[in-house]
This record gives C-alpha cells, sequence and structure tokens, in this order.
C-alpha cells in the first residue's frame, strides 16, 4: 500500500510516529500526479517546489514536537480559492494570467493548520457545471472510466482525491458542486451550511447559495477538515457567529434511534439501477437501527427552476466585475457556459422581468425552506440518492444544457434552503461509483458526520480504489 | 418565450458572435420555457427569502486596518499611469 492511499488520520498518524516524513508523502502524490494528470487533467498548476519546500519545513516541526490537524498533509485546492502568488483562474481564459495578491480565508486557514497546498484543480468554469466539461481548459476525466465525466463542478478536486493525487481536497458547492462529483467519484463530499465556512477570497458565482467544503476518502477525515475551516470570519459578513462544536466529537455514536426521512419526491424519476443502489441503502440504515420514515417536501418540483433564475442572476452580477481592467483579459474571453448564464441572469433581472422572474423565484425559495423545516419537525434528518443518474459518458449532455441542470435536480434545493448536505459513496453500478446524500437543518453538520460515519463503516465502499496505488 | 439576445449582451457587456446569436436564441428560450412551471406555485402572501440564515445589518468597528499596498493592488494590471488605472475615455471632450 503506497502513502497516497492514506486517510488525513492515518497520514498524521504515520508522520507523528515518524513511519514516514512529509516529504515521502508529498513526493508520492507528486508522482501520481506525473503519472496521471496528463489523461485526468485533474490540475491546472502543480506547485512541487513550493509543496516540497513546505514539506521539509513541516518534517522539521514535526521534529520539534508540533502538533497541527493538518501538519505535513499534501492539500488540493480548487482552481477558485486565491492563492497568493500561485495563478489563480477559475478555469476561465478571462483569468488565465491572474495571480492574487492575498489568499482566500479558507487557504489562510488550511496553512496555519499545518497543510502543505499540493495544487490547484481544474473545475467547470467560474464553477458552472455538473460534468468537469466546461473548463476552458479541457475536461477532466473520470478515473474510474476515463470515457465518463467525474462529476462538477469541482471535478478536479475530486478526481485528486479518488486518484491519489492528494489526501484531501477542497471545493465549492452551490447546486451541488461538490456533493455530484464526490459521488461520481467514490469520495466523501461535504456542502457545509450556507455561511459555516468563509467565501471570503473565493470567486464568487452565485453569492447566496456557494457554499465552501471539501472531498476526503472518509466520513471521519470530512469533520476533521471542517474543524479546521468552519467558523465566523471578519472578512465574510454572512458567517454567522454560531459555536463551532467538535465535528469529531459524536462521530461514532451510531444511527440508533435516529429517523431518518426519505422525501417522495426524490425518488420519482431515478435510473432502475439508483433504485435499487438506493433502496439497499435504506436497509442498512434501517438494520443499523434507524427508522425509515417516508415524508413528502412538496415544492421540490420548483427547485432547478428557482435555482436557474436566482444562480444566474447572482452570476451575472458577479461576473460583471471581470472587465480587464484591474486584472485579467476582457469579456470576450468567456466561454459558453459563462455566456449563457451572464445573459440569462440579465435578461431575468431586466426591467419588465424582473417581478415576473426573480421576485417570483425568491419566493418560491422560501415554500422550499419550509418545506424542509416542516420535515425536520418529523424526522432528524433526510436521505436520498445525489443523482439521478449514474455518471454520464463525455460529450453526451454538452448540447443540451437544459439537460445537463437537470443533473443537479437532487441537490440544488438543499442550496436554495442553505441546509448541510454529506455525500457519501453508496456502491458501484457497472463499476462506476454512485454516493448517497444525507442532509439535516442548519448547522447540524456533527449529525450529519454521525449517520455518514455508521453508513460509511457498515458498508465500506470507500475502501475501493479505481486502480492499485 | 422570446428573448432580445443582442439588447442582452449589450446590457451585459458581452461581446457574441454571429453564430453564436441563433444558438443562444434557442438555448435561453427551452430554459425560459422550462422556468414557466414557477407559475403553478402558489406563492400569495409569501415572503421573498435572500439570505437563508437570517442575519441582518452585519457592522464592524469603523476603524482602519492593514489592507492591499497600491504595488499588490496594480500587481495584475495591464494598463496603469501615475498610480491609476487606465481605462479608455468614458466622456469626449
Amino acid at each position: 500500500m503506497k502513502l497516497n492511499s492514506l486517510t488525513i488520520k492515518q497520514a498524521r498518524e504515520g508522520l507523528k510516529t515518524k513511519q514516514f516524513s512529509s516529504i515521502e508523502l508529498v513526493k508520492v502524490c507528486l508522482e501520481e500526479i506525473d503519472k496521471r494528470n496528463q489523461a485526468l487533467n485533474a490540475f491546472l498548476t502543480v506547485c512541487a517546489n513550493e509543496a516540497m519546500e513546505h514539506a521539509k519545513k513541516a518534517d522539521e516541526l514535526i521534529g520539534d514536537g508540533q502538533d497541527l490537524p493538518l501538519l505535513g498533509i499534501p492539500i488540493a485546492v480548487k482552481d477558485i480559492f486565491s492563492t497568493k502568488g500561485i495563478k489563480t483562474t477559475a478555469a476561465s481564459k478571462v483569468l488565465s494570467d491572474y495571480i492574487p495578491p492575498y489568499d482566500a480565508t479558507v487557504v489562510t486557514k488550511l496553512k496555519s493548520a499545518g497543510a502543505i497546498l499540493i495544487g490547484k484543480t481544474n473545475l467547470d468554469a467560474w464553477a458552472h457545471g455538473s460534468s468537469g466539461e466546461n473548463s476552458d481548459f479541457g475536461p477532466v476525466k473520470n478515473p474510474w472510466n476515463e470515457e465518463y465525466v467525474p462529476g462538477g463542478s469541482s471535478s478536479g478536486s475530486a478526481v485528486s482525491v479518488a486518484s491519489g493525487m492528494a489526501i484531501a481536497a477542497t471545493g465549492t458547492d452551490t447546486g451541488g458542486s461538490i456533493r455530484l462529483p464526490a459521488s461520481f467519484t467514490n469520495t466523501v463530499g461535504l456542502k457545509p451550511t450556507y455561511g459555516r465556512v468563509s467565501r471570503y477570497g473565493i470567486i464568487a458565482m452565485a453569492s447566496s447559495l456557494d457554499s465552501i467544503g471539501h472531498f476526503t476518502k472518509t466520513v471521519e477525515d470530512s469533520a476533521l477538515l471542517l474543524n479546521v475551516t468552519a467558523g465566523k470570519d471578519n472578512l465574510d459578513a454572512t458567517t454567522p457567529p454560531e459555536i463551532i462544536p467538535n465535528y469529531l466529537k459524536s462521530l461514532s455514536t451510531g444511527m440508533k434511534g435516529l429517523r431518518i426521512g426519505v422525501p417522495k419526491e426524490y425518488t420519482v424519476g431515478l435510473e432502475p439501477e439508483i433504485e435499487t443502489n438506493f433502496k439497499q441503502s435504506l436497509k442498512v440504515l434501517e438494520n443499523l437501527g434507524a427508522e425509515i420514515v417516508e415524508i413528502s417536501l412538496p415544492n421540490t418540483e420548483y427547485g432547478i427552476a428557482v435555482y436557474y433564475i436566482i444562480q444566474p442572476a447572482e452570476v451575472s452580477s458577479n461576473l460583471a466585475r471581470f472587465d480587464g481592467i484591474r486584472y485579467g483579459n476582457d469579456r470576450s474571453a468567456f466561454g459558453n457556459e459563462a455566456k449563457r448564464r451572464i445573459m440569462l441572469g440579465t435578461f431575468t433581472l431586466s426591467v419588465g422581468y424582473y417581478d415576473a422572474y426573480y421576485k417570483k423565484a425568491m419566493k418560491v425559495r422560501t415554500l422550499i425552506i419550509k418545506d424542509f423545516d416542516d420535515a425536520f419537525t418529523k424526522v432528524d434528518a433526510i436521505v436520498s440518492p445525489v443523482s439521478p443518474t449514474s455518471p454520464w459518458k463525455i460529450g453526451e449532455k454538452v448540447n443540451d444544457p437544459l439537460k445537463m441542470y437537470l443533473s443537479d435536480v437532487l441537490t440544488v434545493n438543499c442550496n436554495l434552503a442553505g441546509i448541510p448536505g454529506l455525500s457519501v459513496p453508496a456502491g458501484f453500478i457497472n463499476h462506476l461509483p454512485v454516493g448517497i446524500q444525507f442532509m439535516g437543518p442548519k448547522f447540524s453538520e456533527e449529525l450529519l458526520f454521525r449517520v455518514g460515519q455508521a453508513f460509511e463503516q457498515e458498508t465500506k465502499y470507500f475502501e475501493k480504489i479505481p486502480y492499485e496505488l | 418565450m422570446n428573448i432580445d439576445v443582442l439588447h442582452i449582451a449589450k446590457l451585459a457587456n458581452l461581446p457574441l458572435r454571429k453564430d453564436e446569436i441563433k444558438k443562444y436564441e434557442e438555448q435561453l428560450s427551452s430554459i425560459l420555457a422550462y422556468i414557466e412551471k414557477l407559475k403553478k406555485a402558489k406563492t400569495d402572501n409569501v415572503s421573498e427569502t435572500s439570505q437563508v440564515t437570517g442575519l441582518e445589518n452585519v457592522t464592524r468597528n469603523d476603524s482602519t486596518t492593514p489592507s492591499l499596498s497600491q504595488e499588490s493592488a496594480f500587481s495584475n494590471t495591464k494598463s496603469q499611469q501615475n498610480g491609476s488605472f487606465k481605462v479608455k475615455a468614458i466622456l469626449e471632450q
């Protein structure tokens, strides 16, 4: 077994007990990148020299008996997080040569916790996409089968973890951009509560929806990372002062006594294999002691429509700042999907249409939130598939934007309501991974980790890797 | 729903190629047709949500803190003059 197959927890133990050094760990990841990145296109920038230097420093600190939660651990960062002195492109040609003069808050926090930034990962440009194909620098491939999409928009981050190029990776989730690629790559993906993790320094997509999370191999690692990234940030006014629990504390409490809701609206229109897989997962939850309860979230059907008004509206506003004057290239460098969303948003916000589209969408958003509020008076958490289909072939949906948008039908409502969602590996369909998603009330990440951990430790799908490392 | 792509592109300051106009017309119309389903949703007396965690009027002390140096702020521009960003003339003389 090679070092890059370790979890954060295992790697930390190995480093602490001097079984191996951070230099060795970083080297193995860099070798994997060397070997596979040309085919997978997961990284846009690899920080080989800097990473090796920082690994050397980490080894010195470990030698001095320093103990930080991520000391010496190589982590990949989605190329939409600003990194001081390291090119940050959002996978768009508009920012092909942009070098931020400051770090995103999450990057600062990861560095302070001892993490080593190994590189910047590819994504659907500006985080616009569900497949990883919208990158201006070429699509990301699924390591389980390179003819298939890895899911998006945090495609490179998911692939970096799934294929042993990094021990963990950061992502952003505006409508499913962490949970979908996690489910397509057999990794654990967390979309925290809106505002739980600072958005400062992350290139904004849709500011009322953007949630900052991460990819890991296990649920425990996901909790460990959230312990580092969560919290109020004076540089992001939407981070509430809510208490941050120790997310590792009740991880092993188990499933007994929990009421888990299955929204009936989330089980229609599923691919038959997904339906079978989901039923098996429900059995697992039941055997672990959960009570499965059928619930209804009646406004679910409006989710995608609301999302494709609010999100492009905010996109058109956020992307208005890219004029090529202070940084980056001019607006002719925007790719197809960005242009499509800017125009859609500009249209729905324009005179005469604002009330019919934007205002109406904000009202239906309230109804969707109320659905969840009502549900959480009856159940502790909600479970559903992450995607109505298994991963699709590269190219299959690129010419039909609406069809692509509908891939997020089971994930967007979570963003509209601002609640957390956790995607956990749930098995395989034709040798391609699928995930299951747990959702809870706002700030219930601790509960989601507990549920996810019980499911993961019972099923152990996370142990499967796409190829021998 | 027909959408005036050229007008929208002008509002959004987006240069479009000729072949893109028809494509976007079709694609945006099909997305808007899908969105029409919202008309069915009953929203009388429902308030709008723009912020989900209920925070309001978040302020900080009105005091200065360190910020980017002028040099850093200009580090990515291709067009500057005498410590200012240089842009095309907006008003004619």
